[in-house]
Order: structure tokens, then C-alpha cells, then sequence
């Protein structure tokens, strides 16, 4: 029940957020997230934003890995 | 954004090749029931040497509620019921809530709790509050709105549960035996790692907050094997995506704002202190409890005498060494709540493991 989706946020209205759904739009409330701005990517559950997602992080993490576990570049 | 790069197999295979070296016993708890989906899902118990054993926690809304909460539903008429639809097919005494629904009783299944509070403009409408701290925050602002507009054909039943009392409650418990936790990716996100401090300072366990995807997964296991390796218990943070120490503070604020801690019941550890919340006096009229003077009996009686869901919910068990598991009790007749949850352990073994 816990489960949470990624969206990117491609508008915003006050604490409301329209996000794609990879092609599904879907409206949030933004309430928890006010710094989110468009373009950003939300972590989404039952109809929140619980959290704005860390490009930076999640690519730093990769290549963390890669470089911990002795991994060629991901091309893809 | 592009996480496939989370499901590479070159990257998960040399971890796997990595943790062949471990051959001392260890059993690790995944607390959450996405993660037991997750780890299914991917195959990844396979992937493990046979001296890492994956047990499942109780980190499932669904499986930990206690049946008394599906039978006092039943009496309600003249109301609407709005629920997420995992509940609808969990048992109670005098049956499910979709054999309710089959018989008359008005019960519609939402995505949202803002869902529920449009319904309520039409109708007096309940929203049956349950989950963990990853949903709690926006029940808890969707209450505030219904403050704010004066909606008051809106309540919620709270059967609202929180994890870190919980896994206290599970580690004091000389029945459970576990040397690391995965701990819930999402939750964290609203409560942070930080809160989890106390778990290797009073129990010496190691822990690592995990997304859910393969590769987060199997460098959580590889990163608890690192601490035991290491004799380092501490909290390691693998989901720094979108877990920070102190969490989402806003969400945490209308959680506070909203609702106050208090003893609740989980069904297979018991009665926790301080384990769940209740509505503040402040926002009563929105108590769907105090509304229509629901009394929830816990500890009734809650199972079919040889279902071990309790067993399986403290990781003492694992699903297929239930008597039950697969014989009368499968996802198309739940006997126990681990199997009607899609996220509960026995249906996520039935689906993915057998």
C-alpha cells in the first residue's frame, strides 16, 4: 500500500500539480512539496506529492555502484 | 527520468557475485510489503547465497489490520464508506466489504482521500483511514481542507499505524530473531533515517533504508552485510533519491497538526503503546469514530485457529510452512490477511515464489 510512482510535474496551480504519468495526466496536491516547480520529477502516492526526486542523487548512486562494483558506464 | 538504470543486470549480477563470499547464517527482515512485492517480483531471493534468508515484516496497512475494524463497518447504513481497495477483500466475522457492497451497503473504492471528501459533498461519507506514515500526512491535510470548507458530511475511521514503534515493539520480542532490517523506502521518506537511530543503539541490528527497485534492493542486502561483516550497526541510507535524515517536514506538520499518538493493536503483535494516531480533539466533528460512536474490539478472536499469519507477520514463519498456505487459503479465498493484501507475504510468495 505503500507504493509510490514517479511523475514529472508539468504544471503548477497554488498546491495543485498536474503530472505526467508517462502519458497519463493525473492532478496532485502539492501541499507537502510547495518548492516543487515544472519539469521537476514527484514521488506520488494516493494522490500527493510526497517528494521531489534527486536527479543528481540518482545518477551520483549509479555511478557510485559502477565504480563500487567494478561496472562499465550504463549506456542506457 | 530514466531508473532502468536501477534494473541493470551486469550491475545486480556483481553484486550477486559479491555476496557469494558470505557464509555465515543471517536472516533479514524486509519491513515493507512493497519491498516483499519487489523482491518477488525480480526473482531476487534466488539471486541470494543460502546463508542470507529474506524474511517479511509487518509492514502491510492491509495485514495488520485488525478484523474488528472490517466488522464494525458492517453496521453502518444510511452512509457511504470510501476505502483504498485493498481493504475490500479482507475478512471480517460476518464476511468482506465487497460482500457487504454485494448486500446494499454503499461502498465505493477511492485512489485519494481527496477523492472521499468530493463524495462527501453529496453524501455523509466515511473514509476508512488506514495506513502507514507514507499515507498518513495527506488523510491528515484532507481532514484540514474539510476543516477549512466546513464539509461536514466528511470522517474518517483512524486506524492509522506508525512504523518505528512497531519495529521496537517486534526487536524487544525474545520470539524474533532478526540480524538486519530493510527498512521501508517510502515511509522514510515522509520520517527520514535518522528516527531509526535507535534500532542499532539498543538492539545492535543493522539497517539500511531501500528503494525498490532491484539494484536499490540488493545494495541494501550487501550493505547490511557490510555492517555485520564490519561489526558497524548503524542506518545506512541506499534511497538518497528521495530519503533525507529529517524527512519531508511539511508532511510531518500536518500529521501534527492533525493527529496525536496513541496506543493501537496490530493484528499479530498485539497491543503497541504509541504505535498509532488518533484525530485531535481540535478536529473531532471529523472522527468518523466519535461521529457515529464506532467501537473497535480489538483482539477478538482476529484469525481462522490454523492460520499463522501472526507467525508470518513477526517473520517467525515463512508463508509455505502455514498449513493453510495454498491449500484453503489462496488470493481467490483469503483465510488471512497476509493473502488478501497484494502486498501481504502470502500472496506475494503464492504469486511470485511458488
Amino acid at each position: 500500500m505503500c507504493i509510490a510512482i514517479p511523475g514529472k510535474l508539468i504544471k503548477k496551480e497554488e498546491d495543485k500539480g498536474i503530472v505526467d504519468l508517462g502519458g497519463i495526466t493525473k492532478e496532485i496536491s502539492l501541499a507537502f512539496i510547495p518548492q516543487a516547480v515544472e519539469n521537476d520529477w514527484i514521488l506520488i502516492h494516493t494522490g500527493f506529492g510526497l517528494e521531489i526526486i534527486s536527479e543528481t542523487e540518482a545518477q551520483n548512486t549509479i555511478e557510485i555502484l559502477q565504480e563500487a562494483y567494478h561496472s562499465d558506464p550504463i549506456q542506457k | 527520468m530514466d531508473l532502468s538504470k536501477y534494473r541493470h543486470p551486469e550491475l545486480v549480477s556483481n553484486i550477486v557475485d559479491k555476496l557469494a563470499r558470505w557464509k555465515e547464517p543471517v536472516k533479514f527482515m524486509e519491513v515493507c510489503g512493497s519491498h516483499t512485492m519487489a523482491i518477488g517480483q525480480w526473482g531476487l531471493r534466488k539471486l541470494l547465497p543460502d546463508s542470507i534468508k529474506l524474511i517479511s515484516g509487518p509492514g502491510c496497512p492491509v495485514c495488520v489490520t485488525p478484523s474488528c475494524v472490517i466488522d464494525a463497518l458492517f453496521s453502518l447504513e444510511g452512509v457511504t464508506i470510501a476505502t483504498f481497495g485493498d481493504l475490500l477483500h479482507v475478512p471480517g466475522s460476518r464476511g468482506t466489504l465487497a460482500d457487504a457492497r454485494a448486500n446494499g451497503l454503499d461502498v465505493r473504492l477511492v485512489y485519494s482521500s481527496l477523492e472521499a471528501l468530493e463524495l462527501s459533498k453529496e453524501r455523509e461519507t466515511i473514509f476508512v483511514g488506514i495506513g502507514f506514515e507514507t499515507t498518513i500526512p495527506g488523510i491528515a491535510q484532507t481532514i484540514q481542507i474539510a476543516k477549512k470548507e466546513n464539509l461536514s458530511g466528511f470522517s474518517v475511521l483512524p486506524i492509522f499505524k506508525t512504523i518505528p514503534p512497531a519495529l521496537d515493539a517486534l526487536l524487544s520480542s525474545e520470539e524474533v530473531d532478526i540480524d538486519g532490517l530493510i527498512l521501508p523506502g517510502h515511509v522514510s521518506v515522509i520520517i527520514g533515517w535518522k528516527v531509526y537511530s535507535f534500532i542499532p543503539r539498543k538492539y545492535g541490528t543493522s539497517c539500511v533504508v531501500a528503494g525498490f527497485e532491484p539494484l536499490d534492493i540488493m545494495v541494501a542486502i550487501e550493505r547490511l552485510i557490510n555492517q555485520i561483516e564490519t561489526n558497524s550497526p548503524r542506518v545506512d541510507n541506499e534511497y538518497t533519491r528521495v530519503v533525507t535524515p529529517d524527512g519531508n517536514l511539511k508532511a510531518q506538520e500536518f500529521m501534527q497538526q492533525v493527529l496525536q499518538p496513541t496506543d493501537t493493536y496490530w493484528r499479530g503483535l498485539g497491543l503497541i503503546p504509541n504505535s498509532g494516531l488518533k484525530i485531535r480533539d481540535e478536529y473531532a466533528r471529523f472522527d468518523a469514530a466519535k461521529k457515529y460512536d464506532i467501537t473497535l474490539d480489538f483482539g477478538k478472536n482476529e484469525d481462522n485457529i490454523n492460520c499463522r499469519c501472526a507467525d508470518v507477520l513477526k517473520g517467525k514463519l515463512t508463508p509455505p510452512q502455514c498449513p493453510l498456505f495454498k491449500t484453503e487459503c489462496h488470493p481467490h479465498n483469503p483465510l488471512g490477511p497476509c493473502m488478501v493484501s497484494s502486498e501481504g507475504s502470502c500472496a506475494a510468495y503464492y504469486k511470485y515464489e511458488t
